[in-house]
């Protein structure tokens, strides 16, 4: 019975779920703008993160290397352009 | 009568009037001839439907071809324009359009489809597959580029062409100063033809990374193959961007928004930082297919291994990676502070480190190898030190201190054409004619094809190199024109010349292929050059339907040429039935309705806009409940094909 119940999948979902009530948290704990945008992001990406890997099967199959390749390049990539238009646009007249 | 004034032209000339009626006469010339020759059934069911990946490559490439006339034609009509001062050829309104329409024709309609057609002929025969990972898809995204490429070519016979320059910045682009509907056709072919690039990039991933035949490993790919994988992942990640940023342009142009605007909390700089996000992974997209295949024709006619494998790889990855941290450097005057400035200033050198390398390792290629001057190998030569003159005046420009006084001068129009033609039209020319008899089935004429060779090369020199000194003198870029006192006169007519003898040149080309399809012998054999060294050399010339009779096994990296010299046997299996996708007319059809919706939005007609799309929804609605599950060529069919051919595993 116990290798049929899939542990794994229950753990994420709580997990999730978890993670759910912190970022909802945000709407209605009284709480500075900073913290808040804070405490959305780090759970938006656990959250993505626990999908990715739990849900949708990332590390499983043969294509997991090529899986987490696209992944950190497309991470990469993302923080590149945030941070460079931040950079252009806002941050970097001085 | 109001509807249809929008239709006209806001700016016309005898030119456009001329242009109108020979477009006219030779789509009808062509319908008839057609009709006349009772064709229209077989060009229905063997190529608008097609999706075989060879026939769908020809299909791009003759469209390219014909956009790099109409591009070649724009170019003709700027240089003459400038080849005098104070020429009154054309006035600054149509100088605007046509240095414009020059640039998106060039770059997305005939450069991205020249690539994009040589990697879906050659990438999955040199994988050893049967067609790309989905077909239809494939067939889809090439007439969503068609859709998008006649879109935008009506542009200005219908409405007015764009006239904001292929960079399209707000605040010239709004409605404020770009009043007419050029821009919006700017927007809506580029996006049509966009989301077929798009679809193009993940099926060239999946088919890269799931097809190959069994035994070729990634680092056994041939370089074409490594170039366009890394290529479509550039595809992938760049393009969403300029979709996104095409999306907000037409929601400010036509729908009331402020994201580009100077007011209202909008920033129109945000438009040149997105498209330059894309923008300079787009100049990666084009430049890496072309190192691919100047790496392969530099190995055949070397008849040597290419040089550094790994280090070609690693530099093409990491040319990759560099290509998404540089694009600030498109406007280094901008008026950011020098910290900025400096940061993007040194990415964009630090790109020269791995295209160094590349250059290095041809040269070593070719170092003691046994070099046949073909007409590709000559223009992979040319390529090289024309090519590292482009990449030399590429770093000057990327001090950003130096810069203001380059920037939008002809400088800089001199630097990008430096790299863009020997490097991207030189790789495409050579491919088509290395590739040619693998397409067709005969050599193209070795002697006429030089003479087209040293045409263009001569007359690239001469068009683009005195450029420079006018550009380091002052002369702005996209000035119709200028007064004589300047002294720019004579080597702008100088450029002129050089832009006559690349026309020729192209022209020379084209009678090549005429003349080849005529005279040409047919019996050339499944390796004509005689030195292939991968796999789509071992397959028939011309390739039949299925590539390869049975599945190819490779052992090493240069899997054709082991086999002749080191006893590697390829082709090992028994004949199967093979299975193929069967033709469709729902990717022309689809095309044809992005048309209309894309028509219909860029005149606001909002009844054609939710018509179409409601039919495009109803398209996709049937295809996910049709049930299509491809064809079987049986056993018999191939060995009868094989036998005219001579046999499958000769």
């Amino acid at each position: 019975m116990r290798e049929l119940f899939p542990m794994k999948q229950v753990n994420g979902f709580i997990f999730s779920l978890l993670l759910t009530v912190i970022a909802l948290s945000v709407y209605f704990l009284d709480m500075s703008f900073e913290l808040g945008i804070t405490i959305l992001l780090i759970t938006a990406f656990v959250q993505a993160g626990v999908q990715l890997i739990i849900f949708m099967h990332a590390g499983e199959g043969e294509d997991s290397k090529t899986i987490y390749t696209t992944l950190y390049y497309g991470v990469f990539i993302a923080l590149a352009t945030v941070f460079g238009s931040l950079l252009a646009m806002v941050w970097g007249y001085f | 009568m109001e509807f249809f004034e929008r239709f006209a032209i806001p700016h016309p000339s005898p030119m456009i009037y001329a242009s109108m009626v020979a477009i006219a006469l030779v789509t009808i010339a062509i319908a008839v001839g057609i009709t006349y020759f009772k064709k229209w059934g077989y060009l229905w069911s063997e190529w608008l439907t097609t999706t075989d990946h060879k026939r769908i490559g020809i299909m791009y490439i003759i469209s390219a071809l014909l956009m790099l006339f109409r591009g070649g034609a724009d170019a003709v009509m700027m240089r003459l324009q400038t080849a005098v001062p104070e020429n009154a050829f054309l006035d600054a309104q149509h100088y605007n359009e046509v240095f414009t329409t020059h640039g998106v024709v060039m770059i997305i309609f005939m450069a991205m489809a020249f690539i994009i057609g040589l990697m879906n002929f050659v990438i999955p025969l040199q994988i050893g597959a049967r067609d790309v990972a989905f077909p239809r898809l494939n067939a889809l995204s090439f007439w969503l580029y068609f859709a998008g490429a006649m879109l935008f070519n009506i542009s200005f016979v219908i409405g007015g062409s764009p006239d904001a320059g292929w960079t399209n910045y707000y605040p010239l682009a709004n409605n404020e100063f770009s009043p007419s509907v050029g821009v919006n056709y700017y927007n809506w072919a580029l996006q049509i033809s966009g989301i077929g690039t798009l679809m193009t990039g993940i099926n060239f991933i999946v088919t890269i990374l799931k097809m190959r035949a069994p035994g070729m490993t990634l680092m056994k790919m041939p370089m074409f193959v490594w170039s366009g994988l890394i290529t479509n992942v550039i595809i992938v990640f760049a393009f969403p961007v300029l979709t996104i940023a095409l999306l907000m342009g037409t929601f400010d142009r036509q729908l009331g928004t402020f994201f580009f605007a100077t007011t209202d909390g909008g920033m129109d700089m945000m438009w040149a930082n997105l498209f330059w996000i894309w923008g300079h992974p787009e100049v990666y997209i084009l430049i890496l297919p072309a190192f691919g295949i100047y790496s392969q024709i530099i190995s055949t006619f070397s008849e040597r291994n290419l040089y550094g494998y790994k280090s070609m790889v690693a530099s093409m990855v990491l040319i990759s990676l560099l290509s998404f941290l540089v694009w600030l450097h498109h406007f280094f005057t901008m008026g950011q502070g020098a910290l900025t400035n400096s940061i993007f200033s040194v990415t964009t050198m630090a790109i020269a480190v791995p295209t160094g390398i590349k250059i290095f390792n041809w040269l070593l290629t070719m170092w003691k190898g046994k070099i046949r001057f073909t007409t590709p190998m000559m223009y992979s030569i040319a390529f090289i030190p024309l090519f590292t003159i482009g990449g030399v005046t590429g770093v000057m420009l990327g001090i950003a201190s130096a810069d203001y006084q380059y920037h939008n001068t002809m400088f800089l129009v001199a630097h990008f054409h430096n790299v863009i033609i020997p490097g991207v039209v030189f790789a495409m020319i050579a491919g088509l004619i290395y590739w040619w008899p693998k397409m067709f089935g005969f050599m193209l004429n070795e002697k006429i094809g030089k003479w087209a060779f040293w045409f263009i090369t001569v007359g690239f020199c001469f068009s683009f190199f005195p450029m420079y000194i006018t550009g380091l003198d002052g002369q702005a870029r996209r000035m119709y024109t200028y007064s004589e006192s300047t002294g720019f006169g004579p080597l702008n007519m100088l450029s002129f010349f050089g832009a006559g003898l690349m026309a020729i040149g192209f022209a020379v080309l084209v009678y090549n292929i005429y003349y080849s399809f005529r005279k040409s012998p047919r019996n050339i054999g499944d390796d004509p050059w005689n030195g292939g060294r991968s796999l789509e050399w071992a397959t028939h010339n011309p390739v039949p339907e299925y590539n390869f009779a049975v599945t190819p096994h490779v052992i090493s990296s240069e899997a054709l040429w082991d086999q002749k010299k080191r006893g590697h046997q390829i082709f090992r299996d028994k004949i199967e039935k093979i299975h193929m996708p069967n033709n469709t007319g729902w990717p022309i059809m689809v095309a044809g309705l992005f048309f209309v919706f894309g028509f219909s939005f860029i005149f606001n007609i909002w009844a054609g806009v939710i018509l179409s799309a409601i039919a495009i929804f109803g398209f996709m609605g049937y295809r996910s409940f049709e049930k299509d599950d491809g064809r079987y060529i049986s056993v018999e069919e191939i060995k009868e094909t094989e036998d005219k051919f001579g046999g499958a595993n000769k």
